[in-house]
């Protein structure tokens, strides 16, 4: 179908279809809104056939198995106070399959809701009219209460959140990229089981939040350039058996927020430049960090309290000026990635206004001769001497190039 | 006719009290030492002059006018001082260019420059030089300008006797255009050559004043040395009776 | 005072410690830039230079200047000029070659590597700033103790305490207070305790101007919204102003009563 084909309107071929027919769009400017889609249909156009929803409601709303939509192009969706309008809302589907889509100025992108086994795939979801307001802007790519979903090779900006879970279990986000979203680049919320690999978060409000959620696992990420006041690159909070690997930091007011974490593996990341490599609020149980890179940052580890089994072993630390006598690689005195300062900044937040000056710079440097001052509870017996090289694998660096 | 007229100056230091209400008159055209051995406040009261020291009490007077506060008086007033210690990185041409536009004044430098043979080192920085070229370059800069009062403390310190003896002439001559000299000198003989009148301190009070003669009649005495000496006997017995 | 500030400078610019000064920063500006190849980052390690060098450098020239020319200046008092310009005159002069030295030293790395970086200059033009106001405000502080006493070593002594005072011991006091009342509201007084150190407020004034201000977190909020405003741009200004104009009064009364 076509603007000028007998069949000009998209409502119109939906209703004329058949279960399991495919509609063929050609290039062209549709005016549609509030499509409803009650059987299993396949959607596919060019990237020219752009459905525009004139701001008045949302664009498709699909309750039915095995609905695939792609490659065409969706806009203009604007807030409303009363409903989630949005480009794309499935509710209570199975099977769908949503790929190459070009999602312009909408309010919500892609909602998905108590829906199983499905993909989002290579999407590019973007909002021209950038808000400020985080009450009138929605979510990217907003899963809730579904399964099994792959989200793959997106790419988000301009939104609330850029990807946002919430009772989601068994599903994989990798290599997408969320970037410049108001609020969190990635958002968990009561998510189990679920992996994330491979994403670049690059200047989100606050980074990725990982929140109330068990066993997720977290592989070759990108977090970069989260910076300002309440900025980070991942949260966690309230987070139970995961696994961090293989991720990138840098640049991040704090790289890693800890509210709440127990029994978090933490192997082979690189923390670079981060005003906070690991900050820890409290409840912290059982955490372990082997083969990580931390360099040149300003915090390394803000941590405060008894050390609730919390380990740190063979990591390398750019502020360590211990030795190596035996050469093992090893170095031969323990490295407190906890000093003075990061302490005095942790009880006192007024007091990180002497950031930089002389007073702090002698006072870590005595700290370095004589270490009575420093908090002792927290500890790498075994810093490494080098740089942990660990090979990228499980890492490409294939994420959507925009 | 007074010049400089000093009036009950007093000054403290601390604890010590190093003028204790001078008064005395500078006679205008005339040369006068000021004399007094060491401490007695021969320099804290030229200093008084030149506001360098500010006086507890007491009033200095220039030309009728008190030179309290002020600065402008020093236009016609040159002082050299004792040990002259000058900007080690200036050679002696920049100096003696230098000290005339801080004063705003012209100068007359060339002859004096012959006079006492600067010319060898005016190229030479200050800190390269030998005490006696430091003090002719010092000699340079007193003379160099046409003011009517020369004060001069131990203007004769390192010079050879050639440049003594022309610092004599210089000061006859000066004194023969009805300039007016005031001078310190441990020297003596320096002081009964080119004194006219003699201002004798001791322990903050004038112990004599008036001409070479009236000095010498008095403590019937031949010379300076003998009457300054015969002067500090006095004292001494005054203060320890006995 | 032109005159005697023109002598001076002309004295400074030709001493071996304003070139080496100048050197110093020439050497660490190229270095630093050289080792970070980032403007941005390395002008936090250039602010945290030149807030510690700038006073210190300040009060041990400005002392050592005052007792080396303390015989030109006594000849100096005996011309007929006042005495207010003969001190202020030295002040303005010290202060403005090691300004020099700072502008030039730091100035020319910067706009060699600023040509290659396209970096925002506005932090680093107010570096300079604050650094040539902090030497002009140590000079007066050191050109006060040399007026205050003729022993240079009290003086040298007096002149490096109250740049310890101001530089670290400040600070320390200053966060023992912090901790000591860490159950009360502290912005209020973190911001005043700021204001009232010229190299606290220099530096704070700078890193709110940069990247790593977002590590301020919250506090620094506070001070954002408090030095974004007119009012509070006006009395940072006013603050320092005050700290200029502090050494220059007491040098002119300290001048007029002292005996030379």
């Amino acid at each position: 179908m076509c603007p000028s084909c007998p069949i000009s309107s998209l409502r119109a071929a939906i209703e004329r279809a058949a279960a399991h027919d495919t509609i063929y769009l050609a290039a062209g400017r549709y005016f549609e809104h509030d499509l409803l889609i009650r059987k299993p249909l396949t959607i596919i156009g060019p990237r020219e056939a752009i459905i525009d929803g004139q701001n008045k409601g949302g664009v498709f709303q699909v309750s039915a198995d095995s609905f695939t939509l792609k490659g065409i192009a969706i806009r203009n969706v604007s807030f409303s106070e009363l409903e989630e309008n949005s480009a794309i809302t499935l509710l209570r589907c199975t099977h769908y399959h949503l790929e190459d889509l070009h999602i312009d100025s909408v309010y919500f992108g892609i909602l998905v809701e108590n829906s199983d086994s499905g993909v989002v795939r290579n999407c590019v979801i973007r909002s021209s009219t950038s808000g400020t307001d985080e009450a009138t802007m929605g979510n990217g790519i907003h899963l809730w209460k579904c399964e099994n979903a792959l989200i793959a090779d997106n790419y988000v900006t301009g939104m609330r959140d850029g990807i946002y879970f919430e009772f989601v279990q068994h599903s994989t986000i990798e290599r997408n990229v969320s970037k410049g979203n108001l609020r969190y680049g990635l958002h968990f919320m009561f998510s189990n089981h679920d992996v994330y690999r491979n994403n670049r978060f690059e200047n989100n409000g606050a980074g990725v939040a990982v929140m109330f959620s068990r066993n997720i696992e977290m592989y070759g990420n990108t977090f970069i350039h989260n910076w300002g006041n309440n900025a980070y690159g991942l949260l966690l909070k309230e987070i139970y058996d995961g696994v961090i690997q293989h991720n990138h930091f840098i640049r991040n007011t704090v790289a890693v927020q800890n509210e709440g974490s127990v029994r978090i593996r933490y192997e082979e990341n690189d923390f670079y430049f981060n005003g906070w490599a690991v900050n820890y609020m409290g409840g912290a149980y059982d955490n372990y960090f082997h083969h990580n890179n931390f360099v040149g940052n300003t915090f390394e580890v803000s941590y405060f309290g008894r050390p609730n089994n919390n380990r740190f072993e063979e990591n390398y630390w750019s502020k360590y000026n211990g030795y190596d006598l035996n050469r093992d690689g090893l170095g031969d005195v323990p490295h407190y990635p906890v000093d003075l300062f990061t302490y005095l900044a942790h009880e006192v937040n007024e007091s990180i206004i002497l950031l930089r000056s002389l007073f702090v710079t002698l006072l870590s440097f005595a700290e370095k001769v004589a270490p009575v001052l420093t908090p002792d509870d927290i500890y790498d017996p075994t810093p490494l001497m080098n740089l942990w090289h660990w090979s990228d694998s499980t890492t490409s660096t294939s994420a959507l190039a925009h | 006719m007074a010049l400089v007229r000093f009036h009950h100056i007093h000054k403290r230091f601390g604890p010590l009290e190093v003028l204790r209400g001078i008064s005395v008159d500078i006679l205008e055209g005339q040369r006068t030492a000021i004399l007094g051995p060491n401490g007695s406040g021969k320099t804290t009261l030229i200093k008084t002059l030149l506001g360098m020291v500010i006086p507890d009490r007491g009033e200095v007077l220039f030309k009728g006018q008190s030179v309290i506060g002020k600065y402008l008086y020093r236009q016609e007033m040159v002082y050299m001082p004792q040990i002259a210690i000058f900007p080690h990185n200036l050679t002696v041409k920049e100096l003696i260019a230098l000290v005339p536009r801080l004063r705003r004044q012209p100068a007359h430098p060339d002859p004096l420059i012959e006079r006492f043979e600067v010319h060898h080192f005016l190229e030479k920085r200050m800190n390269e030089l030998s005490g006696g070229m430091k003090q002719k370059v010092n000699l340079v800069l007193a003379f160099m300008f046409d003011v009517p009062l020369l004060i001069l403390d131990e203007p004769t310190n390192g010079l050879d006797p050639i440049a003594t003896i022309e610092l004599k002439k210089l000061m006859e001559e000066e004194t023969h255009k009805g300039k007016t000299i005031i001078f310190s000198s441990h020297l003596m003989e320096f002081v009964q050559h080119m004194a006219q009148r003699i201002v004798f301190l001791l322990e903050g009070h004038i112990y004599f004043e008036g001409t070479i003669e009236a000095l010498l009649h008095s403590t019937e005495t031949a010379s300076v040395e003998a009457a300054v000496a015969q002067l500090m006997k006095q004292s001494h017995a005054q203060t320890q009776p006995a | 005072m032109n005159r005697i500030a023109a002598y001076v400078i002309r004295d400074l610019l030709r001493s071996r410690w304003t070139i080496a000064y100048l050197l110093f920063y020439l050497i660490v500006g190229y270095a630093v830039l050289f080792l970070s190849g980032d403007i941005s980052r390395s002008l936090v390690t250039f602010l945290q230079i030149v807030l510690i060098l700038t006073p210190l450098i300040g009060s041990i020239f400005g002392v050592m200047y005052y007792y080396t020319s303390r015989d030109f200046m006594e000849l100096l008092l005996a011309q007929p000029m006042p005495r207010r310009s003969i001190f202020l005159g030295q002040w303005m002069g010290v202060g403005v070659s090691l300004g020099f030295s700072l502008l030039v030293g730091l100035g020319i790395p910067f706009l060699t590597y600023g040509a290659l970086y396209e970096a925002d200059k506005g932090p680093f033009i107010l570096l300079l700033a604050l650094g040539v106001a902090l030497g002009f405000i140590f000079t007066g502080i050191a050109l006060i103790t040399g007026l205050i006493t003729d022993n240079r070593i009290k003086g040298f002594g007096a002149s490096l305490m109250i740049w310890l005072l101001l530089a670290v011991i400040y600070d320390g006091i200053f966060l023992i207070l912090l901790m000591q009342f860490r159950d009360y509201p502290l912005e209020k007084f973190a911001l005043i305790a700021t204001l009232l150190n010229p190299i606290d407020l220099s530096r704070v004034i700078l890193l709110l101007q940069l990247d790593i201000s977002a590590l301020l977190g919250y506090t620094g909020a506070v001070f954002q919204q408090f030095l974004g405003t007119q009012t509070g741009v006006l009395v940072a200004a006013g603050m320092l102003t005050l700290w200029l104009l502090l050494p220059a009064a007491l040098i002119r009364r300290l001048a007029r009563k002292r005996d030379f």
